[in-house]
C-alpha cells in the first residue's frame, strides 16, 4: 500500500492547519459564507439538508485496517456512528459539525487520509477495480497508475480550476469493474502490438443530465506516456470547455460538440507539441511507486478445501453467500470476499462504526490487512484463504453482514436522495428498502440471476441509474415524488445508457413495477440469457406492454 | 398560508427556524409564523441580521400548514424531512407526513 513520504505528510498537515485557520476566521466573521464556501468545498465539506456533510477520499478504494478503524472512530466521536460509502469509492459523513471539521481532518491526516479533491472543479479522487492485484483476469495492477495520477493531479496548478469536475477511473483487468466508460477519462490497461501493456483511453463518458458512454480517443497509449497524454486531454478541455453554462461544462459536452475525431486531433496536436519528458515520470520513479503495491505474500494452498466444500453442501445460507460473494483469486487456495452493505431494510452503502471496526478486525485476521471499497457500495477483502472462509462467514453472519446478494437484484446502488441531499428531487433510500423487502427471498433472486438495479434521487445521477440494467430516477412532479424507469443500461464493457420506458410511477408502485419488469424478463428470456441480452433481443415492447398495457 | 423562516446553524449545520423572540429553534412548532407578506419581510430582515451575526446560513422562508391539533405541516416532502431532523427509513413511509 502507498505510504506517505515526508512531503506528503507535511503537505496534508499544512492543509489541515490552513483549514483550521479558515474555519476560525469564518466563525469570527473575517470570512463571509460567500468567501468561505469555495474553501470548505475544496476540503470536501458540503452543506446538505440536515447538516454539513464531509466527503473523505479513499484513493482507488483502498483502506488499511488502521484507516478503517479511524473512520469508525470519527463516525462515533464526531458523527452519529455511521458513514455512507459512495459510488466513487469515497466515504461520506452526514452529520459533521463545522467546528469539529479541523479535528476530523487532523484525525484523518494521522492515518494518511484527507478530503482534498473530493469536491470542486478539479481532478477528483481516481477510482479503480476493487479486486486489483487479486482478480485472475488482471493484466496489470491499476492502482500504481491511480497513485501516479493522484500525485500528478494533486493541486496541479494548471488544472485546479477546470470548467467543471473531472473524474478518472482505471481498470487493469479483462472485465471492467470500475465503470470506466462513464468517466471523463476511462483508462483500460490492454496488451499492445508488441506484447507490452499500455492504455486504451476513453474520453467524454459521464452520467448526469446528459449521459454519454465514453469514446475511444486512443486505442493504445504506451504506459510511460500516461501523464503527458492525460495532460494534453486536460489542457484541451481547460481551454475549450464551456465555462458559461454549468450544464454544458463537462468534457463529455465538449467531446460530443466537437465530435471525437476533432477532439482527438486537438489532443494529439497538443501532445505532439508537448515536451513529454518534462511531464512523464522517469522509469525508476514508476518502479518506485509500483513497489508500494507489491501484492501480499500468499503462499500457494490447495485449490480445494474440504471443510469449505462440506459447509456448502450442508448450509444453504452459506452456499448462497459463497456463490455470490466469494470471487476467484489469481493465487490457488485464495478468494476475494465481498462484504455486502445491502442488508434488506438498511440504507445501501451505509456502514456503522461498529461494522467498520469489525471489518478492520477481519482484514487483520483473515485478509492480509487490506480492505477495498467497491463503487457498487460494498466492502471487499481481496485476499482471503479459502480455508478461512467459513470462520469469516460465521463472524459476518453474527454481525448481520453475511448478506449474499453481491451483483444480484438486492445489491442496489442508491444515492442518499431527499433523505440527505440538498439537490434531490425525491427519496431513494426508502424505495431501495421497499424493493429489497419485496425481493428478500434469496431463492427468488437466484432464479432471477445477476441484475443491476441503480437508483438516483435526481438527474445528477450519483446513483448511476443510467447504467443500471434497471434504472430508477426520482423526479418531482408538482410536489409529488415520481419515479422514472430506464431499462437496458450497463456499466461494463458493453456500456450503455438505459432507455426511458414510459411515464413515471408513484413511490408506492415502484416495487411492483420492478417485479413486473423482472417477471417480463424471466418470461421472455432464453436459456442462460442475462437481462441485457433479453432486453437487446426483445426490445422495449413486452416491457411496455406489461407495465402500461392495461391502460 | 402562514410562512416560517428556516436556515442551517453555522457552527453545526443543523436545521433551525426563527422563533418569535429572535432566537433560532430546532422545533418547527416553535417557529414565528408570518401571516402576510410584510410579516415575512420582517422575519427575513431579522434573519439577515442573524446571518451577519454568523448564527445561521442558507436562510429562506417557506409555507406551512397548521393542523387543527396545532401540529405544523411543512407541506413539501423536503421540508418535512428537514423538520424531522432524521431520515425516512421507516416502515410506513409512503404518504405519511413523517
Ligand atoms: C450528497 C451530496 C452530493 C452532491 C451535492 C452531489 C452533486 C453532484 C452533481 C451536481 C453531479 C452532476 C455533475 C454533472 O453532471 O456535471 C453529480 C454526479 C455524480 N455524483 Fe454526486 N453528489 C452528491 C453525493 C454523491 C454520492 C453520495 C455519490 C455516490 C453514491 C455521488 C457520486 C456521483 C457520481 C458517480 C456522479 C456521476 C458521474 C459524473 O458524471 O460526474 N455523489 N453529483
Ligand atoms: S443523484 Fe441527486 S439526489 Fe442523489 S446524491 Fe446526487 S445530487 Fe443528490
Amino acid at each position: 500500500m502507498y505510504r506517505y513520504d515526508e512531503f506528503d505528510h507535511a503537505f496534508v498537515n499544512e492543509r489541515v492547519a490552513e483549514f483550521r485557520d479558515q474555519v476560525a476566521r469564518r466563525l469570527t466573521g473575517e470570512l463571509s459564507e460567500e468567501e468561505f464556501r469555495p474553501l470548505r468545498l475544496r476540503n470536501g465539506l458540503y452543506l446538505q439538508l440536515h447538516a454539513y456533510m464531509l466527503r473523505i477520499a479513499i484513493p482507488y478504494g483502498q483502506l488499511s485496517p488502521r484507516q478503517l478503524r479511524q473512520l469508525g472512530m470519527i463516525g462515533r466521536k464526531w458523527d452519529r456512528g455511521y458513514g455512507h460509502f459512495t459510488t466513487r469509492q469515497n466515504l461520506q459523513f452526514n452529520w459533521i459539525k463545522l467546528v469539529d471539521v479541523p479535528d476530523v481532518l487532523a484525525a484523518l491526516a494521522d492515518v494518511e487520509m484527507h478530503c482534498i479533491q473530493t469536491s470542486g472543479n478539479c481532478v477528483r479522487n481516481v477510482t479503480s477495480d476493487p479486486y486489483a492485484a487479486a482478480a485472475n483476469d488482471e493484466l496489470e495492477d491499476p492502482r500504481v497508475w491511480c497513485e501516479i495520477l493522484r500525485q500528478w493531479s494533486t493541486l496541479h496548478p494548471e488544472f485546479n480550476w477546470l470548467p467543471r469536475k473531472f473524474k478518472i477511473a482505471v481498470s487493469g483487468a479483462a472485465e471492467d469493474r470500475a465503470a470506466t466508460a462513464f468517466h471523463d477519462i476511462g483508462l483500460r490497461i490492454v496488451r499492445g502490438p508488441d506484447g507490452e501493456n499500455g492504455f486504451r483511453v476513453l474520453v467524454g463518458g459521464g452520467m448526469g443530465r446528459t449521459p454519454y458512454v465514453g469514446q475511444v480517443i486512443r486505442e493504445f497509449l504506451p504506459k510511460e506516456h500516461l501523464l503527458s497524454y492525460v495532460d494534453s486531454i486536460l489542457r484541451v478541455y481547460n481551454l475549450l470547455g464551456r465555462r458559461d453554462n454549468l450544464y454544458k461544462a463537462r468534457i463529455k459536452i465538449l467531446v460530443n460538440a466537437l465530435g471525437i475525431d476533432k477532439f482527438r486531433e486537438a489532443v494529439e496536436t497538443d501532445w505532439e507539441a508537448t515536451n513529454k519528458d518534462a511531464v512523464d515520470l522517469p522509469e525508476d520513479e514508476i518502479r518506485r511507486i509500483a513497489s508500494y503495491f507489491a501484492p501480499p505474500d500468499l503462499p500457494e494452498r490447495a485449490p480445494r478445501d474440504e471443510a469449505l466444500a462440506a459447509r456448502r453442501e450442508s448450509d444453504s445460507g452459506f452456499a448462497i453467500w459463497y456463490r455470490n460473494n466469494v470471487l476467484a483469486h489469481r493465487v490457488p487456495g485464495y478468494a476475494s470476499v465481498v462484504i455486502s452493505l445491502k442488508e434488506p431494510g438498511r440504507t445501501p452503502g451505509d456502514a456503522s462504526s461498529d461494522t467498520m471496526d469489525l471489518v478492520a478486525d477481519l482484514a487483520e485476521r483473515f485478509g492480509h490487512n487490506e480492505i477495498r471499497t467497491n463503487y457498487t457500495q460494498n466492502l471487499v477483502l481481496p485476499h482471503v484463504a479459502l480455508a478461512d472462509i467459513p470462520a469469516l462467514y460465521d463472524v459476518l453472519a453474527e454481525a448481520g453482514l453475511a448478506v449474499g446478494n453481491n451483483e444480484m437484484l438486492g445489491d442496489m446502488i442508491c444515492c442518499p436522495g431527499l433523505d440527505y441531499c440538498n439537490l434531490a428531487n425525491a427519496r431513494s433510500i426508502p424505495i431501495a428498502k421497499e424493493i429489497a423487502k419485496r425481493f428478500e427471498d434469496p431463492e427468488r433472486q437466484a432464479e432471477i440471476g445477476k441484475l443491476r438495479v441503480n437508483m438516483s434521487g435526481c438527474i445528477n445521477a450519483c446513483g448511476h441509474h443510467h447504467s443500471g440494467n434497471i434504472g430508477i430516477l426520482g423526479v418531482d412532479k408538482r410536489g409529488t415524488e415520481l419515479y422514472q424507469i430506464t431499462l437496458g443500461g450497463s456499466p461494463k464493457d458493453d456500456a450503455a445508457v438505459g432507455t426511458i420506458i414510459g411515464p413515471g410511477f408513484r413511490a408506492e408502485k415502484v416495487p411492483e413495477v420492478i417485479d413486473t419488469i423482472v417477471d417480463t424478463y424471466v418470461e421472455n428470456r432464453q436459456e442462460g440469457e442475462s437481462f441485457l441480452e433479453t432486453w437487446r433481443r426483445v426490445g422495449a415492447a413486452p416491457f411496455k406492454e406489461a407495465l402500461y398495457g392495461a391502460r | 398560508m402562514p410562512s416560517v423562516v428556516t436556515a442551517n446553524r453555522l457552527n453545526d449545520g443543523i436545521v433551525v427556524y426563527l422563533a418569535p423572540d429572535g432566537t433560532w429553534t430546532e422545533d418547527i412548532v416553535a417557529a414565528a409564523r408570518a401571516e402576510s407578506e410584510d410579516e415575512v419581510k420582517a422575519l427575513e430582515a431579522t434573519a439577515a441580521e442573524a446571518v451577519r451575526e454568523r448564527l445561521v446560513i442558507s436562510v429562506y422562508p417557506m409555507p406551512i400548514e397548521v393542523k387543527e391539533d396545532g401540529a405544523v405541516d411543512p407541506i413539501s416532502v423536503r421540508e418535512r424531512i428537514r423538520a424531522s431532523h432524521r431520515t425516512t427509513l421507516t416502515k410506513d413511509w409512503y404518504d405519511v407526513p413523517l
